[in-house]
């Protein structure tokens, strides 16, 4: 293949990790701008996110596009639960202090990695894609399921966008993000909000996980790389800014596909996360963080 | 209409209310004066919940609030106006609105949202020429009229005031002033706390005294006008 097709490939194959990656790093940046608290068991969410996609799928035994479709539905929601529940009995006890807070979800993150590691054991296991659509360019045939991820998460991060914005749901997030005292004086619950948030936060990276297992195989130490890179994305988006952290997972996503298909994934990582030691260094509040965090 | 009755609070291990009481009727304006550090902050606080007392109460219409968590003290018709406005900074002026809003819609309060917004901001025409304008970007008075209007969207029957004249120029504090008249008007019980002593004999029905978190003695304003003397033992006047 020639150079041009070929650099169209990795730029296609760049945008779905992007988008991907996208509706990850915002259930981090979420958590972290409203909570100001650091989750390090959010990849972990991700990975079980995709094991419950799986088992959603192989489970009900139905036509690809309709079990993926029920894993799209059940698999945040399980998830949204599981991460609910661990705020309320650990979170809520110390009081999302940050240093413990980095403690206790480190913990949470080999719990989780465990128990999916016990019961659903180490091998790689596929989603059928729920259709098998291919588009066929002058030089290559391309998946239609992965231009189905990039519009998904697409239409994923424009909901966001409106509930945070446009509902009043959203409106108490934010006041709860600026100042939580205030917001509590005009009968925000503040508790409630940092309930839900955090587990909104889980239920993105379940999604994102989601629509990545057709493409990618459901395993129990898949959270990892997710984990890495929404820090970087979130890190270089600014820390809370939703049009940020979109824009560094545009950057960060097609940066790492593309050098990861001249190169090396391992180049790619070294790169993002070089980039992310500059951004430290030159602009700490992150490149479209408005104020120092 | 609101009754503090002997608080005890403090910040972890520092206590600073002691047996702290005061009364506020309907229409009254009730004024706290006291030397800075004296804990009149802290007293507002906590009547809103947000600093938990470890003994005493406070009632709201019979209801003690001091039992409840932070978030149902404006169910119960407290509005806040806190020191240094503490406006949601990034969020446009309506959105500030909204929250006070929204506060009065759960508590199921007075008319209307809609209704509740051009009474607020009838008091304070300006705001609505800057309704998409960021908080954080008006000038300090502008501020402090948001902050305001922001507590009366929930339209409150006790609103705390705490300083809102801080670092204004005479205009607004005049403003301002009209502003809190009518809210007695209307039969809104006022907690103001208002350091210049002048500010307060002119605008206040009682004056209480807050000495090292314990509330003194209460007295008429219009005693107080007539003996000025008195002010000399909590405030320190002309030392
Ligand atoms: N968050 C806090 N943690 C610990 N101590 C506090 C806290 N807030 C206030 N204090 C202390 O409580 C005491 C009373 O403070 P408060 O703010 O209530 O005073 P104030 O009367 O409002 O003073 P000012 O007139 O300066 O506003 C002070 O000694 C202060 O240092
Ligand atoms: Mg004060």
């Amino acid at each position: 293949m020639d150079f041009g097709p070929f650099f169209l490939l990795a730029a296609m194959e760049g945008a779905v990790g992007a988008a991907v990656l996208a509706v990850t790093a915002l259930g981090l940046s979420l958590v972290f701008g409203v909570m100001r608290v650091v989750n390090v068991a959010h990849g972990e969410f991700y990975m079980l996110g995709a094991v419950i996609a799986w088992w959603v799928t192989s489970l009900l035994g139905v036509h690809p596009a309709l079990g993926f479709l029920a894993a799209l539905i059940v698999s945040p929601l399980i998830v949204g639960a599981i991460a609910g529940a661990a705020e309320r009995l650990v979170l809520t006890r110390i009081h999302y202090d940050p240093e413990a807070t980095i403690v206790a979800t480190i913990g949470m993150l080999y719990i989780i990695q465990q128990a999916v590691l016990m019961t659903y054991g180490p091998d790689a296991r596929p989603v059928q894609p729920p259709f098998d659509f291919r588009i066929q360019l002058p030089w290559f045939g391309y998946s239609g399921y992965k231009l189905f991820v990039i519009l998904a998460a697409a239409l994923l991060m424009l909901a966001v966008w409106w509930g945070l914005t446009r509902t009043r749901v959203g409106l108490m997030m934010r006041a709860t993000q600026f100042d939580r005292e205030t917001a509590r004086a005009f009968a925000i619950p503040v508790d409630t909000v940092y309930g839900g948030v955090f587990a909104v936060g889980a239920m993105l990276a379940a999604l994102g996980a989601v629509l990545v297992t057709p493409i990618q195989q459901a395993h129990y130490l898949m959270g990892h790389d997710p984990l890495l890179l929404s820090f970087i994305v979130v890190i270089i988006g600014g820390l809370g800014s939703l049009r940020g952290t979109v824009l560094a997972a545009v950057i960060i996503g097609m940066s790492d596909g593309i050098i990861s298909v001249f190169f090396s994934p391992t180049l790619a990582k070294i790169i993002a996360t070089l980039a992310v030691a500059f951004v430290l260094v030159w602009r700490p509040q992150g490149l479209f963080g408005e104020r120092p965090a | 209409m609101l009754m503090v009755e002997s608080l005890d609070c403090g910040y972890g291990a520092t206590q600073v209310l002691r047996d702290f009481s005061l009364a506020v009727d309907r229409g009254e304006i009730l004024c706290l004066l006291g030397r800075n550090g004296a804990g009149k902050t802290t007293a507002l606080k906590a009547i809103m919940g947000l600093v938990k007392p470890s003994a005493g109460r406070v009632l709201v219409d019979g209801t003690d609030v001091a039992q409840l968590p932070a978030e149902a003290a404006p169910l119960h018709g407290l509005g806040y106006v806190p020191q240094g406005r503490r406006l949601f900074a990034e969020l446009s002026v309506a959105e500030n609105l909204e929250i006070g809003l929204m506060a009065g819609d759960k508590a199921g309060r007075g008319g209307p949202a809609a209704a509740r917004r051009d009474d607020a901001l009838a008091l304070f025409p300006v705001l609505r020429e800057r309704l998409n304008q960021r908080a954080g970007t008006l000038s300090g008075g502008e501020q402090q009229m948001l902050a305001i209007a922001r507590a009366l969207c929930l339209e409150p029957s006790v609103l705390l005031l705490d300083e809102p004249t801080e670092g204004l120029m005479p205009a607004m504090i005049a403003r301002i002033r009209e502003v809190v008249e009518e809210l007695r008007r209307r039969e809104v019980a006022i907690l103001l706390v208002e350091q210049r002593v002048d500010a307060v004999l002119q605008i206040a029905n009682r004056v209480l005294f807050v000495e090292n978190g314990r509330s003194r003695e209460t007295v008429e304003a219009e005693r107080l006008r007539a003996e000025p003397a008195l002010l000399d033992r909590y405030v320190g006047v002309g030392h």
